[in-house]
């Protein structure tokens, strides 16, 4: 039980990092650029909020499997196969919570409005320097909510993690899994300590980022 | 030769944006014009924030040509914006050092000094900006935008987000800039009256052409444009003071062709100063004797031309001195007074002024 525990927060840690590092620049592009390919990406970061998890988790197996080019290329430069691995599991948590990151990040981008980057500009701040000194800052209350929803929505992933890692205690084993098995072979009262767990927990992370989120607003204004 | 040539070209909304100017070495520079002639547009074309087709060429470096443009952050400019801009997330004091901290200059202890005293910040600098007034906000936009050490300052209607009490505020604030400045500024604004308080030059736009350019006095007198046909036209004179009367409270102010008396002591003799005189202020008579009448303020003056305002209005416009080289006027008189006078080109009058405006601070009409 413990180590379905670890394993998921060791899963949505490496998660959420990824998609902060990955989701705040595809973000800061989404609400800048004019151009038409942008609504295209947005479409494809947009894409698992409404495609089934088996899909998603059936083409990734597909895509990462050392059977085709594409995967056995990687677990060449990895040293071993993605799928029914850690690593396949943080690729397929990327790439199913992205929208939950990139959103809530390029919301609060947009609503920075040309001003505040004009006046930066005009100050002699470079389009890296008006980044990370006026745009990072101000989109603040979007990165938590996006690192929040990345983070408790990689929690949560069922369905993906099924399709592409399997069931493997410590290396795929993941608490929404270990809650199934524990149903299926009628052990109510660890799937309880689990489940319950995970309300508790779901309701202190909201919980504590909309507070955090109240007092920046109440230390603006 | 100017140190500062603009060419800008190209589309904007539904008319083309054509405009060619320099500006002077130092003074403020208005760009006027009704709402959508393209004023600010030109102004983010000079600070890089807009790309038109051009050429600006300052201190004989080029900013845009045909083959390169400087971005923003590269031109030495400093921009205030209509409605401030100051960074929510950064403390007033921190706004400020935001420009300060990116340039290279070896006295920004002075500079710093120089510019929070003469704004009035250093009462401010604590405090997050979302506490701040309008004309505070205005001030710190101002100060931050000064200590980026900017060649050239550029200002966007800057008063016209404020209330009347803040513009009032903030005017003097204003006024000393222009003073103390040694860099040009180009200041947008519709509002002819903070115009008349402020600008020395004038660049006046229609429709994205520039239809004058030249010093405000003389645009605002000129037959040819808009200006004079504006139902608060007026004039603005420069001259120092060349006597106070102490037993009146009257001072007397030489301007070129007459001089003016205003009641208020006005200062030290030889200080200088700037009047307005609204053209609805100021009549004629053909002839005049001393102690006729109860008006302080009774120049010789020649019409230079005549035009109609309105059905039943005219406006006359004075040069004054009997060889009509000195200040210009405008007179706005009925029409039938015109036909009673039968006033014509060339004529020698008199111009009786029924008040002067002073333009500074506190700006108040006397009676004359």
């Amino acid at each position: 039980m413990w180590e379905a525990t670890k394993l998921t927060l060791k899963l949505a840690f490496v998660t959420t990092l990824l998609l902060l590092i990955l989701g705040t620049p595809i973000a800061w592009w989404l609400s800048r650029s004019k151009s038409f390919i942008k609504e295209i990406i947005g479409t494809l970061v947009a894409l698992p909020l409404v495609l089934p998890p088996t899909v998603l988790g059936f083409y990734l197996l597909l895509l990462l499997s050392p059977q085709g080019n594409f995967g056995s290329w990687l677990s060449e430069v990895f040293g071993s196969p993605f799928p029914f691995s850690f690593k396949g599991l943080v690729v397929g948590s990327v790439i199913y919570s992205l929208p939950f990151v990139v959103q809530p990040i390029r919301n609060s981008f947009e609503a920075i409005g040309e001003h505040s980057l004009e006046a930066a500009a005009s100050l002699r701040a470079s389009p890296f320097d008006v980044f990370f000194s006026i745009a990072l800052p101000l989109a603040r209350p979007g990165i938590l909510t996006g690192s929040v929803l990345g983070f408790a929505h990689t929690v949560g992933e069922f369905g993906v993690i099924l399709m592409l890692g399997g069931n493997i205690p410590g290396e795929t084993k993941v608490l929404s899994v270990a809650i199934y098995d524990y149903v299926e072979s009628l052990q109510w009262e660890k799937a309880h300590v689990l489940a319950g767990g995970m309300i508790g927990f779901s309701f202190c992370v909201i919980l504590a980022t909309t507070l955090i989120e109240r007092h920046w607003r109440e230390k603006r204004s | 030769m100017s140190r500062f040539e603009a060419e800008f070209k190209g589309r904007l909304g539904n008319f083309e944006v054509d405009v060619s100017f320099t500006l002077p070495q130092t003074g403020i520079t208005a760009l006027f014009g009704p709402s959508g002639c393209g004023k600010t547009t030109i102004l983010r074309c000079i600070a890089g924030l807009t790309q038109l087709e051009g050429n600006l060429v300052v201190d004989g470096k080029s900013w845009q040509d045909s083959s390169n443009f400087l971005p923003t952050h590269r031109r030495p400019i400093g921009y205030v914006f209509q409605d401030a801009n100051l960074f929510p997330h950064l403390s007033v004091r921190r706004n400020l050092e935001y420009g300060l901290k990116r340039i290279q200059n070896t006295q920004k202890t002075k500079l710093w000094e120089e510019i929070t005293e003469m704004l009035g910040l250093e009462a401010l600098l604590d405090r997050e900006p979302s506490r701040l007034s309008g004309g505070e906000k205005q001030r710190v936009a101002i100060g931050r935008a000064l200590l980026s050490a900017p060649e050239i300052l550029l200002m966007d209607e800057p008063l016209s987000a404020l209330d009347r009490f803040s513009k009032m505020e903030i005017l003097p604030y204003l006024q000393r800039l222009h003073l103390d400045l040694k860099v040009p500024i180009v200041y947008v604004s519709h509002d002819l009256q903070e115009i008349e308080q402020l600008a020395d030059w004038m660049i006046l736009l229609e429709k994205g052409h520039v239809i004058a350019q030249g010093s405000i006095s003389g645009l605002l007198a000129n037959p040819q444009l808009p200006l004079a046909r504006l139902p608060e036209a007026a004039v603005i004179l420069e001259g120092s003071m060349q006597d106070f009367d102490s037993k009146y409270c009257l001072s007397k102010i030489a301007v070129n062709g007459g001089s003016l008396t205003l009641s208020q002591n006005l200062g030290v003799v030889g200080s200088r100063h700037r009047l307005r005189i609204l053209a609805r202020e100021v009549g004629i008579a053909k002839s005049w004797q001393d102690g006729d009448a109860s008006f302080l303020n009774v120049l010789s003056a020649i019409i230079v031309d005549i035009q109609p305002f309105g059905e039943q209005q005219a406006t006359v416009f004075l040069r004054l001195g009997k060889q009509a080289n000195g200040d210009a006027l405008l007179a706005r008189i009925t029409r039938k007074s015109c036909d009673v006078l039968q006033l014509k080109k060339g004529d020698e009058v008199k111009a009786l002024i029924k008040s002067v405006g002073l333009m500074g601070v506190p700006t108040v009409d006397q009676a004359g």
